[in-house]
């Protein structure tokens, strides 16, 4: 029976199928983080447990980090003390903590695959739903609840319901100034948010392959907002010179051995799939959402959509209400007040240099303020190295530490009620980057296109300089 | 966990598709480090202006929802973030069931876990629910896991499909950890042959 990189990777780490219950699946990663681990580790404690597998968990501080210069205390009480809260638990445990002034603390999603732990045919879980970022790497990799974190933590397994599968096969070649947050934007508006629920989506074809390692990473991360369990894409040479000579990753001769593991795992000829969506790269423009959730996209020369003549009208106009827009506003004339390009969709070394070509030159509009956030200390000071940070500030760019920022404003980072923001992160909900905010996304190039022009502007007739 | 057999009680309707956990406990409320005391933030940015005073119009604050324990909502509830606070937040407030026509997969977890029913059914059914919590007073249904039923007290029933594991899980109220534990042979032998990666050892 042919089979799917899913089912290869399902099968290997079933432990257990007890009759009557789901099938115990072992996890080989467990990535932890403040927000979702605390009442997870007191459960432990309450049970006089411990954590299975140190060696297996790793733990950073990124979401409620601030992102003002290292050392600047914390002044929300309460977020200290969740920060406090994992250092403890780390301490008390025996986790390997990324701590806040480590050279390598980050975005858990962007750690993870920098420093060589994420790596393919593994079981990856974290309290986190954008853990379908490390799918990119051809893993399975999936975000859970704190319930099932300190299952996790107690048993280095998880029981799991077996998931149906979704082939996104994407034909054609990108076109200049489309990228791979345009294709993942685009599915989710062909599929919409609850269009993969209960899948796991696989990503395969010609401008897949293309995709380098952060691109694919924007895709498998944002497959969360189809409604996807994960998202996948079978590892090849890219995957592989990516991983290489990492710090946590095989070396010697574990590292032949590991790679010629990881080449069998992509699909065999023939898998079957349970749904299938056929899509063209070439088909694609910059996309921007105009609504509250992620599937409410269209086109950079598009329009605010009319209200529908039957469906979900109410739903529309509420949503209308929300981001302050009238139905039929073309696009490119919506002006912005915010700029943020960060998170772990679009916060890598490839998202920060396509952003700096763009900005290279140019100067932000009056009255907006933009801000970078790189994804780890790492990313920051490759991203120095190269003097990424002094085309940004030269152009009127706050350059800031790295953490989850504004994507969703449990820093300091938020917007002010009312107030527009073009983000290369993931959500567009409701108050998601602060109380009464209007957030649109869209790629990194087009985010700083938004904060020279001080409003959203095709990427396709851009003046690089 | 506390098990959910049968259940009685007032209904009170949310009916929107694709309500976020994002709009269930906003993220200001995320800090805490107890899995308690989360219900007084439940839909906070929906059921509050931003002066903290209550917004009338939205459904829980209105007397008659007052004491609701089963909500009913539209499609793709608990979309987003895997933040189980929202559903110790909804199990704080007092609901011990959710109807839905559909329910992103990461929400419906978590609700097992802490003894929350997530209940599918149609869409039209779904609807018709919300459309009578919201014309009579003090409206109630009866949710029996045993059955899979949901009917009131004025003719309307639907039957629901759940898997045979999570039921059983919910009925017994069980804790699935002390479950793995039980197959720990099992993890065992599976880790000798699935040794750590050299490289991560410390």
């Amino acid at each position: 029976m042919p089979k799917t990189l899913f089912e290869k990777i399902w099968d290997e780490h079933v432990v257990s199928t007890p009759e009557g219950q789901l099938p115990l699946l072992y996890i080989d990663l467990h990535l932890v983080h403040e927000v979702t681990s605390p009442q997870a580790f007191d459960g432990l404690r309450a049970a006089g447990r411990k954590v299975r597998d140190t060696a297996r968990t790793v733990a950073t501080v990124d979401h409620n980090v601030p992102t003002e210069p290292r050392g600047t205390p914390i002044l929300d009480p309460i977020a200290r003390r969740q920060i406090e809260a994992l250092q403890q638990n780390c301490r008390e445990f025996g986790v390997r903590l990324f701590d806040i002034d480590s050279p390598e603390q980050g975005i858990v999603h962007v750690i993870g695959p920098e420093l060589g732990f994420t790596q393919p045919g593994m079981t990856i879980v974290c309290g986190d739903s954008h853990t379908s970022t490390h799918g990119a790497f051809g893993s399975l990799a999936f975000g859970i609840g704190t319930s099932e974190v300190e299952h996790v933590l107690a048993t280095q397994c998880l029981p799991q319901r077996k998931p149906k599968t979704m082939l996104v096969d994407v034909k054609g070649k990108f076109a200049d100034g489309v990228t791979a947050k345009d294709l993942v934007l685009g599915i989710i508006g062909k599929i919409g948010t609850d269009g993969a629920t209960g899948h796991v989506i696989e990503y395969a074809g010609e401008a897949i392959r293309t995709l380098s390692m952060e691109g694919r990473m924007t895709v498998c991360n944002m497959s969360i907002e189809a409604g996807a369990r994960a998202g996948m894409i079978a590892p090849d040479e890219t995957t592989f010179a990516y991983i290489k000579g990492r710090r946590f990753a095989p070396n010697g001769k574990d590292w032949e051995k590991a790679v010629e593991r990881w080449r069998s795992l992509a699909s065999d000829p023939g898998a079957k799939y349970d749904a299938v969506v056929e899509t063209n790269a070439s088909e694609l423009a910059p996309f921007v959402t105009w609504g509250t959730n992620p599937g409410m996209v269209v086109p950079i020369t598009s329009r605010v959509p009319d209200l529908p003549a039957n469906g979900d009208r109410a739903g529309v106009e509420r949503m209308l209400e929300y981001m302050g827009l009238e139905a039929g506003t073309p696009m490119q004339q919506i002006r912005v007040d915010r700029v943020f390009i960060g998170s772990c969709t679009n916060s890598r070394l490839e998202d920060l240099r396509a952003a700096a070509r763009v900005a290279k030159g140019h100067k932000v509009a009056t009255g907006v303020r933009a801000m970078v956030v790189p994804g780890s200390q790492r990313i920051k000071q490759a991203a120095e190295q190269e003097g990424l940070h002094k085309i940004f500030q030269e152009a009127g760019f706050e350059w800031r530490e790295s953490g989850c920022s504004m994507c969703l404003g449990m820093n300091p980072d938020i917007l002010n009620p009312g107030e527009r923001c073009a983000s290369t992160s993931n959500r567009n909900f409701e108050g998601r980057q602060g109380r009464g905010g209007r957030t649109h996304l869209l790629s990194p190039m087009m985010a700083a296109a938004a904060a020279i022009e001080g409003h959203f502007t095709d990427i396709r007739n851009w003046r690089f300089n | 966990m506390q098990p959910f057999r049968k259940h009685k009680g007032k209904v009170a309707p949310l009916y929107r598709a694709n309500i976020d956990t994002d709009q269930i406990i906003p993220k200001q409320f995320l800090k805490r480090i107890e899995k308690t005391g989360f219900g007084q933030f439940l839909f906070n940015d929906w059921r509050r202006k931003p002066d903290g005073s209550p917004e009338p119009e939205f459904p829980l604050n209105q007397t008659q929802y007052s004491g609701a324990s089963i909500l009913v909502a539209g499609k793709n509830f608990g979309c987003g973030s895997s933040r189980e606070h929202a559903v110790w937040a909804l199990a704080d407030h007092g609901f011990r069931a959710v109807i839905a026509p559909s329910f992103a997969d990461i929400f419906a977890n978590n609700c097992v876990k802490n003894g929350v029913l997530t209940v599918v059914l149609k869409e039209n059914e779904a609807e018709e629910i919300a459309r009578r919590a919201s014309t009579n007073a003090d409206y109630q249904l009866s949710v029996d896991l045993d059955k899979c039923l949901v009917s009131d007290d004025k003719g309307l029933t639907a039957k629901f499909s759940i898997d045979e594991f999570t039921r059983h899980c919910l009925l017994e109220g069980l804790d699935d950890i002390g479950l793995t534990l039980r197959r720990e042979a099992e993890i065992t032998s599976y880790e000798s042959r699935h040794p750590v990666p050299a490289a991560w050892k410390s």
